[in-house]
């Protein structure tokens, strides 16, 4: 089926792209990754990815940005012109892109459904989720209790790319420049003097939670889960530190917190796979963790997807610290 | 007008190769990254483009409402997770960045390969 909408903001999106490469200005390109990010996420909603849609919204047109803006007052906001040619990349780039394109007329048409992606395991996620789940979401289904390895192997990915940032920006620069760690030094440029988004921002700040939590615990019966409502916090929370200043966020969440937070949600799943096996099962294997196997799922996807949220949350806010904590150089 | 069902690939290659160029032909790293977020961004959508099902809908069962169509799920799985992992790796790269920046003044590849020669 044709979607001519759809279309039109598939052109957007690759005139955005083309936009941001072309640009030299660093903090025009990266806010045009914002809204490529937003139209990216009303394409994934026209193609029933309600969930999808709300991760992208949150991470790319929200988080994303935040940080590459703290990359960018750290480096440079302007590109250099290059000494050389670039005529090379762009044959090869074009030869390429032709030849994907060439490919794409094998492949199945955009809803037809007898796509071999429709005909192996996901009609019968589909069928079984009612039965062995209970649950309406087949998403947080399949990703929290069918495919759980894969979900726990993503969220050790986040916690590792967490202490990876902390390690490379966390240490002296080379100078002998300590980065700010004492929390009272904490970078006081805050946007507190600007009124009217101070005020809209106390305004949004409790709701924003409030809907991160709702995302979280809500994610069993409509479009949530840990990865959206840890993003949607962290956005929130973001928005609270550019607005009254790192100090004060630092005292409502330490960096021991976010640490913990960062650590603890990863355990918390871990532990939750274990106690399936004390209890006489496989790791992972939520059926066993009640005498109803159905209510021992939706227990087990409940604290799991919590821990995810965690995890999230803590490691996208100690990323941001650590980035904002930065000395320059 | 059954061709336009492809259009979404289109899209898929043109972004990958838009995104993949700035990758090779931009010198200055953060264009790089921001080429790199392109790229991965291209792969969401080629994903997401595959678990479409016509006249389907997001894959939520309601209770009582019988013969719906679902959207595949799997997909989406994949690509929700790697949405968030993708913002973590780009962080990661953004933290190298900024250390290239402090040990050399300079996130331009041309001009930090230059001052390398140098010093060997």
């Amino acid at each position: 089926m044709v979607n001519l909408f759809a279309m039109f903001l598939l052109t957007m999106l690759m005139i955005t792209a083309i936009a941001i490469v072309r640009t030299r200005d660093l903090f025009v390109a990266v806010m045009l990754t914002g809204i490529f990010s937003l139209l990216m996420s009303a394409i994934f909603f026209i193609l029933d990815a309600a969930d999808v849609a709300l991760t992208e919204a949150a991470i790319g047109a929200g988080i994303t940005t935040v940080l590459f803006l703290g990359a960018l007052a750290l480096t440079a906001d302007r590109e250099r012109t290059v000494p050389y040619s670039r005529w090379l990349p762009g044959i090869v780039v074009a030869i390429t892109t032709l030849i994907v394109i060439y490919a794409t007329f094998d492949k199945p048409r955009l809803g037809d459904p007898m796509a071999p992606v429709h005909q192996h395991v996901a009609p019968w996620y589909l069928e079984k989720t009612p039965e062995l789940i209970g649950i309406p979401n087949v998403v947080t289904a399949v990703l929290g209790s069918f495919r759980g390895y894969d979900t726990m192997g993503e969220l050790i990915v986040i916690f590792t790319a967490c202490i990876g940032v902390l390690f490379l920006l966390g240490g002296t620069n080379g100078k002998g420049i300590q980065p700010r760690s004492n929390e009272s030094e904490a970078l006081d440029v805050t946007l507190s003097h600007h009124v009217i988004p101070r005020v809209v921002g106390r305004l949004l700040i409790p709701f924003i939670v409030l809907f991160g939590l709702y995302v979280q615990f809500h994610g069993e019966f409509g479009p949530g889960g840990g990865f959206q409502a840890g993003s949607i916090i962290a956005a929130g929370i973001i928005l609270y530190s550019l607005l009254e200043g790192e100090q004060l966020a630092f005292a409502a969440l330490p960096r021991w917190t976010l640490m913990a937070m960062a650590a603890g949600g990863a355990i918390l799943y871990g532990a939750v796979g274990i106690a399936g096996i004390a209890m006489g099962g496989n790791f992972l294997d939520y059926s066993v963790l009640t005498n109803d196997p159905v209510l021992g799922q939706q227990i087990g996807i409940l604290i799991i997807e919590a821990g995810v949220g965690i995890t999230v949350c803590g490691a996208l806010l100690a990323i941001f610290h650590a980035i904002n904590a930065r000395v320059r150089g | 007008m059954e061709l336009f069902g492809l259009f979404n690939y289109w899209t898929f290659a043109v972004l990958l190769m838009i995104g993949f160029y700035a990758v090779i032909a931009k010198s200055n790293h953060v264009k790089k990254l921001i080429g790199l977020y392109i790229f991965q961004s291209a792969v969401f959508l080629l994903y997401i483009t595959m678990d479409k099902v016509d006249g389907g809908t997001a894959p939520i069962i309601q209770e009582g409402v019988a013969d719906q169509i679902f959207s595949n799920p799997i997909p989406q799985v994949l690509i929700l997770t790697a949405i968030v992992v993708g913002i973590s790796t780009t962080a990661l790269g953004l933290a190298i960045v900024i250390r290239i920046k402090e040990a050399y003044g300079t996130i331009e590849e041309h001009e930090v390969r230059e001052m390398d020669r140098r010093v060997q």
